[in-house]
């Protein structure tokens, strides 16, 4: 079996945290479908599609203007975190192949 | 029959909390938006239903949401508000300057006449406007970039605008306040300000006499048949303002402290006001453990102390600067919130108190609509 292209269109598997699922009003996964033969599969290029799909979430993960991680979020997938990786980086092989989930964490802190 | 409904605003959920006109019996709905802070919430005058409500958290900033149910459901409506013009600095506690940066809304203040039309006062301190029930909003950049900005400096809670006042009579004038830079007015609808703190005294911190400003505001009420008239309780010292903020002079008479973050003024009395004193800047409970409103029928200076129904002992919550509200009922009803999660109602004006609820998390804001 081949490995997945970074520049194809994939269906990315995408977990959110709590807050943001009642947000957007979603339970479980989303499914994302992410990327073309131009366009690789990135963070970026996730959080584009699920900000598309979701609009509710614009500014929640990342700042409008600035795009930049919001300071108490991470990203971690294939039990790597990811959080502080370029966005235009393309995401590991698993995550496009949708054997593994792209994850949205609230990083703990608080009460 | 009339009803009341009073919006509270918790560092973990909004709840909605409904009665008759006799305010005895209430409903609670919520939490909504459970585990978020909401800073504030209001419903616009020109439509009961509509209620806009600021939620954010630490870890996924800033969202607006909009009912227009009276708060059964809820939508969440623009959360952009990005300074229209280049951001600048203003000063950090340790008097080096640092750039303008958005945090949250701490105040939602819906038009009286146009239920898409609401302005939102914002950290770090600006003010924006939505002429689209919400889905937008934008900055009214002539407060932030006042010539004296560059000098604000925050107070403890962060550089906050939390006080809008629509002026009812006076054609396009509205106040701001800002901790801790001081009190704002504008003439011409929000285009333009100019600091109105003259007679405002923060002695010991303050190296000149009569600065503009650098005033640290905690909440500003006008009664809305005087409109010349405004009452301010201030970081320390209740103030009192005849001239539409040309001028203020103090009224804190004989209260037992005049440090306290929220003041009310009655609905039919525009001289009967309200007020809770905290032991001081550094101790932010009552005094003697008693929780004590005080209210004054005369605009200020004479104070008598109501305790009927609030706990006389052994109390140690606080009452944040948006967190006391007052219906318009003929008999009018007093509410406030505290950080110790009561929401304590008065339907007699403030003679007794009984607790809505005793146990929500720390009330940050109270509001109430008096239903027809």
């Amino acid at each position: 079996m081949s490995e997945p292209e970074a520049r194809c269109a994939a269906t990315v598997r995408v977990v959110l945290p709590a807050h943001l699922k009642n947000l957007a009003r979603v339970q479980g996964e989303v499914a994302l479908r992410v990327g073309s033969e131009r366009d690789a599969i990135t963070r970026q290029a996730v959080l584009d599609a699920l900000e598309s799909a979701y609009p509710v979430l614009r500014g929640t993960i990342r700042d409008h203007v600035t795009g930049r991680r919001r300071a108490f979020v991470r990203f971690y997938a294939c039990e790597q975190d990811l959080s502080n990786e370029p966005p235009d980086v393309p995401l590991p092989t698993a995550v496009i192949a949708g054997t593994e989930p792209f994850l949205i964490v609230g990083a703990m802190a608080g009460g | 029959m009339t009803r009341v409904r009073v919006l509270a605003g918790t560092r973990k959920g909004a709840f909605v909390l409904t009665s008759d006109g006799n305010r005895a019996k209430w409903h609670v709905s919520g939490p909504h938006f459970g585990g978020w802070e909401i800073y504030h919430m209001k419903g616009s005058p020109a439509d009961p239903d509509r209620i806009y409500a600021s939620q954010n958290t630490g870890w996924f900033g800033q969202l607006v949401q909009r009912s227009d149910d009276g708060g059964a459901t809820w939508q969440a409506v623009g959360n952009e508000f990005s300074y229209a013009t280049e951001p600048g600095t203003h000063l950090w506690y340790d008097g080096t300057p640092r750039p303008w940066e958005f945090k949250r809304v701490w105040h939602l203040e819906p038009s009286p006449a146009d239920p898409d039309l609401a302005y939102a006062g914002v950290e770090d301190a600006a003010l924006f406007k939505t002429s689209d029930g919400g889905a937008s909003w934008t900055e009214l950049t002539g407060l932030r970039t006042h010539e004296s900005g560059p000098g604000w400096q925050p107070g403890a809670g962060g550089m906050c605008l939390h006080t809008i006042i629509l002026d009812p009579v006076h054609a396009g004038r509205m106040f701001t306040a800002i901790s801790a830079a001081g009190t704002f007015r504008s003439d011409d609808d929000g285009q333009t300000w100019r600091p109105v703190n003259r007679g405002l005294h923060s002695e010991g911190t303050l190296p000149e006499d009569e600065p503009e400003v650098g005033f640290c505001v905690h909440h500003v009420e006008m009664h809305p048949a005087r409109p010349d008239t405004l009452y301010m309780q201030k970081h320390w010292d209740v103030m009192r303002s005849d001239d539409a903020g040309e001028t203020w002079r103090e009224v804190s008479g004989d209260l037992p402290t005049d440090f306290g973050f929220p003041i009310g003024v009655h609905a039919h009395e525009p001289d009967t006001i309200y007020v809770v004193p905290i032991t001081s800047d550094s101790l932010h409970y009552p005094p003697d453990g008693k929780l004590r409103v005080y209210r004054s029928r005369c605009g200020g200076n004479e104070w008598e102390p109501l305790t009927r129904g609030l706990p006389q002992e052994n109390c140690y919550v606080n009452v944040y600067r948006d967190a006391m509200a007052i219906d318009s009922l003929e008999k009018c009803g007093v509410y406030f919130g505290t950080t110790g999660g009561q929401v304590y109602a008065s339907a007699d004006a403030g003679d007794t108190w009984e607790p809505i609820v005793r146990d929500l998390p720390a009330v940050l804001s109270v509001e109430v609509q008096t239903l027809p």
